[in-house]
């Protein structure tokens, strides 16, 4: 677990002067699917620094979505570099990736993905049982307003109410960085500024590194950077220098 | 409890119908095995115990007459420890209320109670004492079949003088744990009893003062036991000795040791089953959730949650419903395995049969049904944990599909759109509808098996005793006695026919492989007794040579036209060569025939014969039995019917008891099967279902293309379990075979209906219960959700 404080000591301290979270070098994925191979990611080169809420734009089959499984450790690139802080992510194991995962990385995808056979309570305690110090389900689930739904299983939930259920698993274990695929694409404009209100806070009030990949430009506004993506390649990097709180988003 | 143990635990309750059918499953798989292994411990154990405490003996030989003063000697021969004289001889008993003349051997005892080999358990009374010659012990299952109580005496024919026998106590001996008169297939406790009587009084009555005709020996650890049979034999050979036997001969022993064998056989290979589908159905149900569960298995591993985590996860759920299978099985196996090891002491008398299920068998028990459910699991458990997380995160890929046989074939236009989803589904998916046809294959096959055991042991019944042997009574004679005693025999009263037979003990030798059997001599051309061939043709006698039984030719490696050296074990005791002449084919036993006339000569005798077999008038049957009752020249007498019905009676009850069990369970298997198969069909396909509901099918329709698939694959299953049925029955009919009965490979028509039935009442059910499923299929919330 020794590594586990490490990681969180330095997140701490990354708020005060930015440092590369994430270093991205060279970075290639090519699937075979059947008899084609499709290269969802080339040459990709990126750095994500401490505390920074960066939004991930393409199309879809631009490549987003590869680009954020590699990061949080869920694969591995065909080629290139993935670095997170001082460690190899493109050569490591199963096992280094899974505790990379258990330790640092908070996942919240497009569908939720709760598991359905648990209340709200029980999918936080899921990770925070595993988490060295998290927060407790009920304080994770009361940061994304849902003090009140502790004990509701997935199927009594409304889509929003169920993605903040996923944004309070996301960040029970206290993650360094918070991965979000498509947060907002099930959901309707309300609740999904809702859902988008919920991640700022736990990047403001956390300090955790946030990608979200979208492929609605009216998020970019929250963002501290805005990522470009276009077939598998970076097409541009935008510095938001007018940042906006979720409330003011408009699409 | 951890959220990921809460999962399991809702898991578990969500499938609950699923879960119930496999938990049954096992719990049929191990009630089959506790069942089994109890009583097979419990009468192993008893066996040891009693022979131990009691000092069975290791050797008897039975001779003619020999003085006391050998029995020194015998002790001198090398490994002998105790040796234990004794006179034994059968008579004919009058016992109050029974009809029937009744068989009892007197063998006796000390006057004095004191250490012997075969020692008496006595249940009730006391010893005899030493000045009352008519004072009896009568063995225990004997006097309660006949009510006869203390003080109570029976009429017995001691060597042509009637005497009245007092019984003054019931006893129980390790040579009488399986009492059965030679002749019988089922022991009859009402018509054959042992009684203990002091050596001086049967001494006298027999002519036996200071000699014996029967000794018991035990051995001391080191002894060589064919070197101690060939001495015994050299010394009592001049006294009449007929050859000596050890333990595993004796047929108490023999009965008892061949029921604990088979009891073992049944251990192994009905667990087996029942496991290997257990196991089977593990494998189907588990792979299907994890497939579904895809999702949910990705989200755990991108949360950090390890392989060992997801894969404990997936085993932890097949152990909790194996285990609590297990233990209703075990529980159920205890009850049971204490009812059968009570049933068998309607067969098996001893002084106290212990049920004993000791914690290893439990452990043994619990560890299969988890063997057998970790193995079911292995490969889906597997499967769950190498998904990448990336990859278990995108929906499964569409099914490949492609035209099937038919279409290529061209004959689709035979086909609805309804039919041919049903065919693709088929063909795409082979392995999993292989699967669910073996599983009610073997659900078909044990319920074959279940009722092949009835068919098979009346199909002996009648073999033996409707076409083999068609006499009312058999009489056996106390000694041989000249031909003209026929002429007496059908002057007894209702005699209709009666046909001499010559029963001579001998010992077959073929090359270096011996058997101790009778040598039966028969009338040729006999009506009362026919000898069959495998399609039950009659053989006729050859006027010389001998015919076998096919077992006893293979057990002697001869073959018709092959000379056989015949050591006759009485009288002169010639030895004699005789040549095969053919071989027979009988269900029960091992006997050799010969020509009657043939067999007198070989014995260079006169006419001579040992009993008749007699059709009997049955309105005079009762006058016959009190003649025979008073005849002392004939020492034991069996009627057909009594045969028959004692069999029905006992062999009859189990068999009912073991069929209805083997039926509950094979339905429990059918239905898991079925239900399972569907119950997964639906959950995999609710989304395609529901899709063709809103595009205007009707629920009929729906259920017509999940069901039909269900059904075809039940009427695939039949035939195949017919044929694995056949398979597990010869597997049974090689099992069974041994010196004592054969079984046949006879299969009833009404088998085949029973089986086929059972398993389509199996699938109609849980296809019903599907249906109702169908019915509340939520149209909106199944297309709602991410496929």
């Amino acid at each position: 677990m020794s590594s586990a404080q490490e990681y969180n000591a330095s997140g701490a301290a990354g708020i005060a002067s930015p440092a590369a979270v994430f270093r991205v070098r060279d970075v290639g994925k090519t699937y075979h699917m059947g008899e084609v191979d499709v290269n969802a990611l080339r040459q990709v080169d990126l750095e994500l620094y401490e505390g920074e809420f960066v939004v991930l734009l393409g199309p879809s089959g631009s490549g987003k979505s590869t680009l954020l499984n590699i990061l949080g450790g869920l694969d591995v690139p065909s080629c290139g570099e993935v670095w997170f802080r001082n460690r190899n992510l493109s050569q490591a194991n199963d096992a280094i990736l899974t505790r990379f995962r258990r330790e640092a990385v908070g996942f919240i995808f497009q569908f939720y993905n709760l598991i359905p056979s648990l209340t709200a309570r029980e999918n936080v305690a899921l990770v925070t049982e595993i988490a060295s110090h998290p927060f407790s389900p009920k304080e994770a689930l009361e940061m994304v307003g849902l003090g009140d739904r502790l004990d509701h299983f997935p199927a009594q939930l409304s889509g929003g109410e169920q993605q903040r259920v996923a944004i309070a698993r996301a960040i029970a274990k206290r993650p360094e960085v918070l991965l979000c695929d498509e947060p907002t694409g099930a959901l309707d404009f309300r609740t999904g500024k809702l859902v988008l209100d919920a991640l700022a806070r736990a990047n403001r009030e956390l300090g955790t590194t946030t990608a979200v990949i979208t492929h609605n430009a009216g998020i970019a506004a929250m963002a501290d950077r805005v990522i470009s993506l276009r077939s598998g390649q970076i097409s541009n990097i935008e510095v938001n220098d007018t940042k906006v709180s979720p409330s003011e988003l408009e699409w | 409890m951890r959220a990921l143990d809460q999962k399991l635990v809702r898991d578990l309750l969500h499938m609950r119908g699923q879960v119930l059918a496999i938990l049954l499953i096992v719990a049929c798989g191990i009630t089959a095995m506790v069942t089994m292994m109890s009583a097979y411990d419990s009468l192993k154990l008893s066996q040891s115990a009693y022979y131990a405490e009691y000092r069975f003996a290791d050797v008897f030989a039975s001779l003619k007459r020999a003085p006391e003063s050998l029995a020194p000697r015998l002790a001198e021969i090398p490994g002998v420890g105790q040796v234990q004289t004794r006179v034994v001889v059968d008579v004919t008993l009058d016992v109050p209320d029974l009809d029937v003349p009744a068989t009892g051997r007197i063998i006796s005892i000390p006057t004095t109670p004191q250490p012997m080999l075969n020692d008496l358990f006595i249940r009730e009374g006391r010893y005899i004492e030493p000045n009352r010659r008519d004072e009896v012990l009568v063995s225990e299952a004997f006097a309660a079949a006949n009510n006869l109580a203390l003080g109570d005496t029976i009429g017995a024919v001691i060597n042509g003088r009637w005497e009245e026998l007092r019984i003054v106590g019931t006893a129980l001996s390790p040579e009488y744990v399986y009492a059965i008169r030679p002749t019988d297939i089922v022991p009859d406790d009402r018509r054959f009893g042992i009684i203990w009587m002091g050596r001086e009084a049967l001494a006298a009555a027999f002519d036996m003062e200071g000699a014996f005709n029967d000794v018991a020996l035990s051995l001391s650890r080191e002894a060589n036991l064919p070197e101690v049979l060939f001495q015994l034999d050299q010394q009592l050979e001049r006294y009449g000795g007929l050859v000596a036997y050890g333990q595993e001969d004796q047929v108490s022993n023999f009965f008892l040791t061949q029921e604990i064998a088979s009891l073992q056989v049944t251990a192994v290979f009905m667990p087996t089953i029942f496991l290997g589908i257990a196991a089977f159905l593990l494998n189907i149900v588990l792979s299907r959730i994890i497939s579904t569960q895809r999702d949910q298995i990705a989200v755990l591993k991108a949360f950090g949650y390890s392989n060992w985590d997801v894969g404990t996860h997936y085993f932890k759920l097949v152990l909790l419903i194996t285990l609590v299978g297990g233990a209703i099985g075990t529980g159920m196996g205890l009850w049971f395995g204490a009812g059968i090891t009570q049933y068998y002491t309607n067969f098996f008398h001893f002084p106290v049969l212990r049920y004993e299920a000791g914690t290893g068998l439990i452990v043994t028990a619990i560890a299969f049904s988890s063997g057998a459910a970790l193995l079911g699991a292995f490969s889906s458990v597997r499967r769950a944990v190498s998904l990448p997380p990336a990859e278990a995160m995108r929906p499964e890929a569409p099914p490949q599909f492609r035209p099937t046989l038919v279409e290529r074939w061209g004959l689709q236009r035979f086909f609805s759109a309804s039919g041919r989803i049903i065919l693709r589904n088929l063909e795409r998916k082979p392995i999993q509808g292989s699967l669910s046809i073996i599983g009610i294959a073997l659900a078909v096959a044990i319920l074959m098996v279940g009722r092949y055991m009835g068919d098979a042991i009346y199909y002996i019944m009648d073999v033996q005793f409707r076409q083999a042997q068609r006499e009312d009574v058999t009489l056996v004679f106390n000694e041989p006695r000249p031909a003209r005693a026929r002429y007496a025999i059908a002057h007894l009263p209702g005699v209709m026919q009666a046909e001499p037979f010559r029963s001579v003990a001998a010992r077959l030798r073929y090359e270096h492989r011996t058997h101790r059997t009778g040598l039966t001599g028969l009338e040729p051309e006999s009506d009362l007794r026919h000898l069959l061939d495998q399609q039950l043709c009659t053989i006729s006698l050859p006027p010389d040579g001998v015919l076998l039984t096919r077992t006893l030719g293979n057990m002697l490696g001869v073959e018709p036209g092959d000379s056989l050296t015949v050591e006759v074990l009485e009288g002169t005791r010639p030895t004699l060569t005789v040549e095969v002449m053919g071989l027979v084919d009988e269900l029960i036993g091992v006997s050799a025939y010969m020509d009657i006339h043939a067999l007198n000569r070989l014995m260079q005798e006169g006419q001579t014969i040992s009993g008749a077999y007699l059709a009997v008038d049955s309105l005079a049957i009762n006058e016959l039995y009190d003649e025979v009752k008073q005849t002392p020249a004939i020492a034991g007498i069996a009627i057909r019917q009594t045969t028959i019905d004692q069999f029905e009676e006992t062999i009859g009850t189990s068999l009912g008891v073991f069929t209805t069990v083997l039926v509950i369970f094979a339905c429990i298997i059918a239905f898991g099967v079925v239900y399972n198969a569907s119950r997964i069909a639906l959950s995999e396909r609710g989304r395609e279902l529901a899709t063709l509901r809103i595009i205007g099918f009707s629920r009929a329709e729906i259920a017509v293309i999940l069901l039909g698939e269900q059904a075809i694959l039940t009427l695939l299953a039949i035939p195949v379990g017919i044929g694995v049925g056949w398979g597990l029955i010869t597997a049974l009919v090689v099992a069974y075979d041994s010196e004592l009965y054969r079984f046949p490979f006879f299969v009833d028509r009404t088998t085949y209906m029973f089986a086929t039935g059972v398993v389509l009442v199996a699938a109609l059910i849980s296809g019903w219960m599907i249906r109702r499923q169908l019915n509340h299929l939520d149209l909106i919330a199944v297309l709602k959700t991410r496929e």
